[in-house]
């Protein structure tokens, strides 16, 4: 709605000029009525779950309390309790949070390491592209999942900090190949030549210049890199390789599923987890979409 | 196309030193050695120090990496501290398992995509299409794990439809007919829910290809010349569009991985994946770094085979 705003106050300002390229996004949003659905689905998840968390206690919530072991939903507790008799709507709730956390802290440490490794690769091009995409070509090939659980065991101070560097540390390639693609067509334009005649020097024009040109591919990909790395991260603490169990994840509420009476029985404690998790990817990636037909013009709806 | 084939190998022998140095340096910095869990307790440490000395355990480290590629390149992989026995005989059973697991869920991939991409191509902007397209998008936004416990619920437990766990019934004797259905009966639910997420990438190729092909100059040709719709799809227009797609799966053997390790997790099935994890959580990590040198090296493989059949098929895309 801010955005919204922002854009009418530039019409009344200069009618005349080409829509910015945010405005472009959002009106590309307001036209796919799916991905405006989406969208305020993900604003009232996002308020609901941070706010909620801000009244629950974490501590309390992953207090094992042995006299309500495994319950049924009920009115004491909206959705059951695990085996430890935690509430798994309150886990719920701190899972989605933290689950949502880190999937943004990752796809920003992933997304600023490759942004910069695409756009020096595509602007310096030749020997030193060549070089860098053989490195990026070795690290994609690599089977991912496993060496993030093999790093995660070994490394000394396991924190939330170190998951994050360790699952960017392998998940930073998608973006920089995008980004490299796009600064190769970038670096051949006028005003980058223009710029280099003028004598700035190659970092100013990279990340003065030529990003904020590509800004927009920049926010699509880092959207949909979103809806990835929520689904790693669950995926990660559903093996047991993501946050320790006081700290619960969407995946920690999964892994209980891997005990096959609690997969059969209890679909209270999975089962929610499993869905919000579907919905939380199927909407992000839904606005993700809608701003990728956005960045192409031949694609857009509105 | 040779000097493309021998370019590609020249990338591929650093990738292969550089994942087995990555392996060697992680192998390192994980805790305890050789010896330990092997050693009695109550061997006094000069002892110990001279057995450290004896297999090499206090060299410097690119004697020490010399050593243990030198093992590898022949097959031994050390000892695994939690069977006591070498890790090759261990794996020996594993592959197998994880082996048709990968190859029941590549023919799953590939005749699922087949029909859908082809449907979806030839009859675009359909209802058809769209609900094809569809399958697709939500395939590609669901996590293989979740997909895979659903599945097992549902077919497994709520209608009993498939066995839930391991890779065969206790009882049967192997080599048997019933062994053998017994083996598939089981690998088929991870295989179809497997294949059914990791093809939509599949599809949606062929989709496009399709396409695409379809308002191809020597298409029009074709049908210029009265070839019948039939014939047109099956022998221009797929032919076309079908080798990319066979040569795809060189690189499926990076997602077949990581599929195996949440599926066989999942299901019980006794592969390559759960060992994985199992030897990982108990620290048995002479097994884990076997594991994670046999898998990036397929992966690495895959990638140069898909590589080259691709640029035999097309060769535009030969890099230089």
């Amino acid at each position: 709605m801010e955005m919204n705003t922002m854009n009418m106050e530039n019409e009344s300002q200069d009618p005349n000029k080409s829509p910015s390229g945010l405005r472009i996004l959002w009106k590309e949003i307001v036209r796919d009525k799916l991905a405006l659905f989406s969208l305020l689905l993900l604003v009232v998840i996002i308020i609901f779950v941070y706010g909620i968390s801000l009244i629950l206690d974490q501590d309390e919530i992953v207090t094992v309390d042995l006299f309500a072991i495994h319950e049924a939903p009920s009115e004491e507790f909206i959705l059951g309790t695990d085996y430890g008799g935690r509430d798994v709507f309150g886990q719920l709730i701190i899972g989605t949070r933290n689950s949502l956390s880190i999937g943004i802290l990752v796809t920003l440490i992933s997304g600023v390491f490759g942004i910069a490794f695409g756009l020096i690769a595509g602007f310096f091009g030749g020997h030193t592209d060549n070089s860098m995409m053989r490195v990026l070509d070795f690290f994609q090939i690599l089977p991912f999942t496993m060496l993030v659980i093999v790093f995660i065991s070994i490394v000394p101070s396991y924190t939330i900090l170190a998951f994050s560097l360790i699952m960017a540390a392998f998940s930073w390639m998608g973006i920089a190949r995008l980004i490299r693609s796009k600064a190769l067509q970038e670096k051949e334009l006028d005003y980058v030549q223009a710029s280099k005649t003028l004598g700035t020097s190659n970092m100013k024009i990279i990340f003065r210049e030529v990003m904020p040109n590509i800004s927009s591919l920049i926010i699509v990909t880092m959207t949909l890199n979103l809806a990835a790395n929520i689904g790693l991260e669950s995926g990660l603490s559903f093996l047991g390789f993501g946050f320790p169990e006081n700290t619960p994840s969407l995946g920690t509420l999964l892994s209980y599923a891997t005990n096959p009476q609690t997969l059969e029985y209890r679909w209270w404690i999975w089962l929610p987890a499993a869905i919000l998790i579907l919905v939380l990817m199927l909407s992000v990636r839904n606005v993700g979409e809608a701003l990728r037909r956005a960045t192409d013009a031949r694609q857009r709806r509105g | 196309m040779w000097k493309f084939i021998i370019r590609r190998l020249i990338i591929t022998f650093p990738q292969l030193i550089v994942l087995s140095v990555l392996i060697f340096l992680m192998a390192q910095a994980m805790p305890g050695d050789a010896l330990t869990g092997q050693v009695d307790p109550n061997v006094s440490p000069a002892i110990k120090e001279q057995l450290r000395e004896k297999l090499g355990l206090n060299d410097p480290w690119h004697i020490k990496y010399a050593d243990w590629v030198g093992g590898v390149v022949q097959g031994d992989f050390g000892d695994s501290f939690r069977f006591k026995m070498p890790v090759t005989d261990l794996l020996e059973q594993r592959i197998i398992n994880s082996f048709w697991l990968a190859v029941v869920t590549l023919i799953f991939t590939y005749i699922i995509a087949v029909p859908l991409g082809l449907l979806s191509g030839r009859y675009n902007d359909t209802i058809l299409d769209s609900s094809i397209t569809g399958y697709t998008y939500i395939g590609f936004a669901t996590p293989l794990f979740i997909f895979a416990l659903i599945m097992l619920w549902i077919f497994g437990y709520q209608l009993g439809w498939f066995p839930t766990s391991g890779s065969v019934s206790p009882g049967l004797e192997p080599g048997s007919l019933e062994y053998i259905i017994s083996k598939f009966n089981h690998l088929l639910l991870p295989a179809i829910s497997m294949a059914l997420i990791q093809t939509v990438s599949t599809v949606q190729y062929l989709r496009s290809e399709i396409v695409d092909t379809k308002q191809k100059e020597f298409i029009v040709t074709a049908r210029a010349k009265g070839a019948s719709e039939a014939r047109v799809y099956n022998k221009h227009i797929l032919r076309n569009s079908l080798l990319p797609i066979a040569a795809f799966f060189g690189y499926e053997i990076t997602m077949l991985i990581t599929g195996t390790i949440f599926v066989e997790q999942i299901f019980g099935y006794p592969g390559m994946g759960q060992l994985f994890l199992e030897s990982i959580n108990l620290r048995d990590y002479s097994v884990v770094n076997a594991i994670v040198l046999l898998f990036g090296s397929a992966a690495i493989l895959g990638a140069l085979l898909s590589d080259i059949i691709l640029s035999i098929i097309d060769p535009r895309i030969r890099i230089k």
